[in-house]
């Protein structure tokens, strides 16, 4: 493990390039449809300035927006998958993880790091969703346990970032007990008197809601993400009625009594140690 | 009527001639004994080729046999006295979970577990077995009421998931599970976890985080149904033989993964042909289980508790 600094230059995500017009210097808003500058889009955390839309990042984006100095050590940054199951749906599993660790860079659906928000040390655990799905099997079970493991051990408090459709399906069993893994070290976090902040961002359902990500001290939300047990589609088709509008988005979390509160991206940073700055 | 799945009968085939031939004899006072015999005997032949040799799928019919036990009946075939007990002391009472302290050979235990209906009605009153919130907060304030009173918990695991509602939704069900699931790990007391039918997904683990999880011969126990799993992986619903085979969700395939404790054998052709056997296999199970789990202390409990699933998971 190293101490390294990442130098500011332009950062892309899948999503984001998408959008992009071709010289890549260019954003257009999903939203209202506003076209801005990359460099203007990042200054503004990510978020439309126009109406405030938050585009979906990934583990990179956060960890640059929340470290002092972008300084940060990675921890278990090699774990990577198996095939307990040999699992063949219409790929082979092992195919299908190197194809997407081929196109993303990455090794897994979460990363985890250690270093200091506004000088308060913290760890940080932030879900990739373009690593299938932001999908949690062992490796996204077995390091957001090792870094509470590691909260556990330096006594600082844990920050978890869920972007996740829930399950990975390819690791059947496996993936069903990393709700259980990860909510055992939770549950010895909590005995220990350690902070947990739970971040949902959009979108985070199935079993991650069912786990961690509803468990923190404070259960936490960006504007407008889609948070849930259950996915939109299945909802419709158990009740055979189109949802609420607004169903299920961060704002209906917070007053159904769910979220403790919502925090626009810009200000995360200074929230998150405003808050952990009181409870020191 | 008995329901019959497909693999049943060619059995219940044989056996209707078996119950026609000793007819005829009665009747026409002939001795068919020999021949009878010989057919019993072909009868118990195909159940035993038929049973060792399931496919997973057919497993997953098993464990969804209309007639097979469900929470309530074991509930009653193994406790001398049982108090039910409702509600969640928040917003109602869940039909589809249920639970209530009783009486095994003496043993005061804590049971809960999902409910599923046979008719219609009943069905519709159980909600197919698919927990709402209240169902998994009532079954906790159950479970630390238990811990409250040094009585053992057990947990009967029958769900084909929570269930998927506007309100359920509006009411936190992810919130509840994971509660659930956070503080079963520090539970004082002994808790065993027994797969009785269906084990899907969060609605099912739930409620087992246990000392002990046990799964019936028959049952299934993954992170998604095979029907479910079809749709997302295969974009359709006609591969859920494909899927029950890639998940490895049966009680065999758990165990060999390490990731239920054991496995509890079902009478020859499932447990819906023989409550009784089933019912009582269970029973002696869950007495041999409590006063093993009860040589630990509470912390031995709980930490070899945290370990068991802190250690499940593949990677390199
Ligand atoms: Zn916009």
């Amino acid at each position: 493990m190293s101490w390294f600094t990442r130098k500011d230059k332009g950062i892309l995500t899948p999503t984001e390039s998408k959008r992009e017009a071709p010289d890549g210097l260019w954003y257009q808003c999903p939203s209202c449809k506003k076209a801005m500058h990359t460099r203007e889009h990042r200054l503004f955390a990510y978020t439309c300035s126009n109406c405030n839309y938050h585009e979906k990042i990934g583990s990179q984006e956060y960890f640059e927006l929340l470290f002092d100095q972008t300084k940060y050590t990675e921890l278990d940054a090699m774990l990577s998958s198996g095939d307990p199951l040999n699992f063949v749906d219409t790929k082979r599993y092992p195919d299908r993880i190197k194809a997407t660790e081929k196109k993303t860079g990455l090794k897994d659906a979460v990363r985890t790091a250690h270093g200091k928000v506004n000088d308060i040390e913290i760890v940080v655990s932030a879900m990739d969703f373009s690593f299938i799905g932001g999908s949690m099997g062992s490796v996204v079970g077995e390091k957001i346990a090792r870094g509470i493991d590691y909260a556990l051990a330096h006594k600082i408090p844990f920050l978890m970032i869920s972007k996740s459709g829930g399950a990975r399906m390819m690791e059947a069993g496996f993936s069903l007990m990393q709700m259980a893994k990860t909510s055992a070290k939770l549950a010895l976090l909590a005995e220990a008197g350690i902070p947990y902040i739970s971040l949902l961002t959009d979108p985070t359902t199935g079993g991650v809601t069912a786990s961690y990500a509803m468990l923190g001290d404070f259960n936490i939300s960006e504007p407008g993400a889609l948070i849930g047990f259950a996915g939109p589609r299945v909802i419709r088709e158990t009740i055979g009625k189109d949802l609420p509008k607004g169903f299920q988005s961060a704002e209906f979390v917070l007053e159904h009594g769910f979220l403790d509160f919502i925090v626009d991206r810009k200000d995360l940073k200074d929230k998150l140690s405003s808050l952990l700055g009181m409870l020191a | 009527m008995r329901t019959l799945l497909d693999f049943e009968k060619p059995i219940a085939e044989l056996e209707s001639k078996l119950v026609e031939m000793k007819k005829l004899a009665i009747d026409n006072n002939v001795d068919v004994s020999v021949a009878a015999s010989q057919l019993e005997a072909n009868i118990e032949q195909l159940k035993k080729e038929t049973f060792t040799n399931l496919t997973r799928w057919q497993r997953v019919q098993l464990s969804r046999h209309p007639e097979r036990p469900y929470t309530l009946d074991y509930i009653e075939n193994i406790c001398d006295e049982f108090i039910e007990i409702y509600g969640d002391r928040n917003v109602g009472d869940d039909k589809a979970m249920v639970g209530g302290f009783g009486k095994i050979d003496g043993e005061t235990v804590m049971i809960i577990g999902q409910q599923k209906g046979r008719n219609t009605k009943q069905r519709q009153l159980r909600n197919f077995g698919m927990p709402n919130p209240e169902g998994y907060r009532k079954a906790l304030r159950l479970m630390k009421m238990a811990e409250k009173f040094g009585k053992p918990i057990v947990t009967l695991i029958d769900t084909p998931g929570a269930f998927p509602g506007l309100e359920a939704e509006e009411r936190g069900q992810g919130e509840a599970i994971a509660r659930n699931i956070r503080d079963m790990f520090m539970l004082k007391v002994p808790v065993i976890c027994i797969i009785i039918g269906e084990g899907a997904s969060g609605g099912a683990l739930g409620i087992a985080i246990g000392d002990r999880v046990l799964m019936l011969e028959n049952t299934w126990y993954s992170v998604i149904s095979p029907e479910s799993c079809s749709s997302i992986l295969w974009r359709s619903w006609d591969f859920k033989e494909q899927a029950a085979e890639a998940l490895k969700l049966t009680a065999t395939d758990m165990l060999n993964n390490g990731l239920v404790d054991g496995i509890i054998p079902e009478p020859l052709g499932g447990a819906h042909l023989d409550y009784a056997t089933a019912t009582q296999t269970v029973k002696k199970v869950i007495l041999n289980t409590i006063s093993e789990l009860q040589k630990l202390s509470p912390s031995e409990r709980i930490n070899q508790r945290v370990d068991k699933f802190g250690g499940m998971g593949a990677y390199k």
